[in-house]
């Protein structure tokens, strides 16, 4: 190889924070997010986007961290689990959530909750099957997705006056 | 090769052209480079993880915002680095281009298809990649660019082999054309796997274009039941300018086996996809016929 792989500056926002940081080429947005800058909210689960566990907003959307590189979010804005609450005050997903028990051992669970709200802003009213289908990508290994399911269908029929 | 997926353990350069001039400059320099375009990364970024596959130079193009866009005025003329979710948003796509509607929405899960691009899914050259069948039934063509200048390719003859396409070094795909399509016709797209979000053990795509009981036009489009995206052509021929009911159907179904030539692999096996493809084909034509109705 003849060429120089140089650190490359980029600075991006992180929910609602601008950081600025240098990063490698070969840095993925995961370890990015967990190592430098201590959000470890964000989970790895198998790094080839199976599993949902890195999953973060790029902007308005989820894009899995485990298959972004870092240096591609310079200029945009990222939103982790840890952003989503204002200050002590939680966010209705994440209240729907405790209140249905859908958390066991609580790897998937950013993963799902920042998928959940991802759906209920494309849809406000999911059936079942819906929720199921749009949640396909994030695995749960404790099998918890029951209650999951009643989760989001619960923050979906309560939340609509609160705004998500 | 690696064996941590939690990192992309190898070095490479990275470039992040904002425009396709700047695009279509840099490919030009690094061609006879070891050069990987980088869209959605959502194939390219796991093989560099999982496999052999080393790459000096990666190029980013999914921020060249020309290349994002979806035109309904004419057809359907989608820019490369669009993201698939975007594409089914679009009610002329569910409406009309129904196969590819619902190829898109078999596809992985809402992440992915953030992130993923219809020329990624093009070029990545998988068998059982979910919108080829579909772009193949409309006949779509593919507008290659490069510093030499441009030209149209359709699609059925881009793709040549498994990851393998005739794209040369230096081109880009800039734009997927779909044509037009006439009135009364209907497509559909079917798909089984063991679980939504796994790739295709066995896809299609039908495309049918109806005058009262007469199948006027037919195009039939297996993925992974070989080493790239086929037509089956002498079932099409079967079916076009007869009267459809449910005995053709059968008959064509019975046939359409022969023309298939699929493998066993991690998957699924030669047998059930040869067995899946009659049952498939049934379905699909019975589903597009009478969509094809309204």
């Amino acid at each position: 190889m003849n060429y120089k792989v140089e650190k490359i500056p980029i600075e991006f926002s992180i929910n609602g924070q601008e950081r600025r940081v240098s990063v490698k080429p070969n840095d993925l947005l995961i370890n990015v997010i967990r190592d430098d800058l201590y959000l470890t909210g964000t989970k790895y689960g198998c790094g080839i986007g199976e599993c949902g566990a890195c999953t973060v907003f790029l902007g308005k959307e989820t894009v899995l961290s485990c298959l972004t590189l870092a240096a591609s979010v310079d200029g945009k804005e990222i939103t982790t689990i840890e952003g989503l609450a204002k200050g002590s005050k939680l966010h209705p997903m994440q209240i729907a959530f405790l209140k249905n028990a859908a958390v066991q051992c609580g790897f998937c669970t950013p993963g799902m909750i920042l998928t959940a709200i991802a759906l209920l802003k494309e849809n406000l009213n999911p059936s079942e099957e819906e929720i199921k289908d749009y949640m396909r990508g994030n695995l749960c290994r404790c099998t918890g997705y029951v209650q999951i399911v009643k989760a989001i269908k619960t923050c979906a029929e309560g939340g609509k006056s609160e705004s998500i | 090769m690696q064996t941590d997926t939690k990192i992309l353990a190898q070095e490479f350069e990275y470039l992040a052209p904002k425009t396709l001039d700047e695009a279509l400059d840099l490919l030009d320099k690094y061609k006879n480079k070891n050069i990987r375009i980088l869209a959605g990364g959502t194939d390219l970024l796991v093989k560099m993880k999982t496999t052999d596959l080393k790459v000096d130079y990666l190029m980013n193009i999914k921020d060249i915002s020309e290349l994002n866009f979806i035109d309904i005025r004419q057809g359907l003329i989608i820019g490369a680095v669009t993201p698939l979710s975007h594409i089914i948003r679009k009610e002329k796509v569910r409406v009309k281009y129904t196969a590819l509607y619902e190829g898109i929405k078999a596809m992985a899960a809402p992440s992915i298809r953030n992130m993923g691009t219809i020329a990624g899914n093009i070029c990545n050259a998988s068998p059982a990649a979910d919108t080829v069948p579909p772009l193949i039934v409309y006949r779509t063509e593919l507008k290659l660019q490069s510093k030499r200048g441009e030209r149209n390719v359709l699609l059925e003859d881009f793709i040549t082999g498994v990851g393998k396409t005739i794209i040369e070094p230096d081109e880009l795909i800039t734009q997927i054309n779909i044509p037009k399509i006439n009135k009364n016709t209907s497509s559909v797209f079917l798909k089984k796997s063991r679980v939504k979000a796994d790739l295709s053990k066995i896809n299609l795509a039908v495309y049918l274009e109806r005058e009262g009981n007469v199948c006027k036009d037919c195009k039939i489009v297996f993925g992974s039941v070989a080493i790239k995206a086929l037509r089956a052509e002498k079932t099409e021929g079967f079916l076009k300018g007869q009267i459809i009911n449910s005995e053709l159907i059968n008959k064509a179904a019975k046939q359409v086996s022969s023309e298939i030539k699929p493998i066993d692999d991690i998957r699924s096996t030669a047998e059930y996809r040869i067995a899946m493809s009659k049952e498939m084909l049934k379905d699909g034509l019975e589903l597009a016929w009478a969509r094809a109705k309204d």
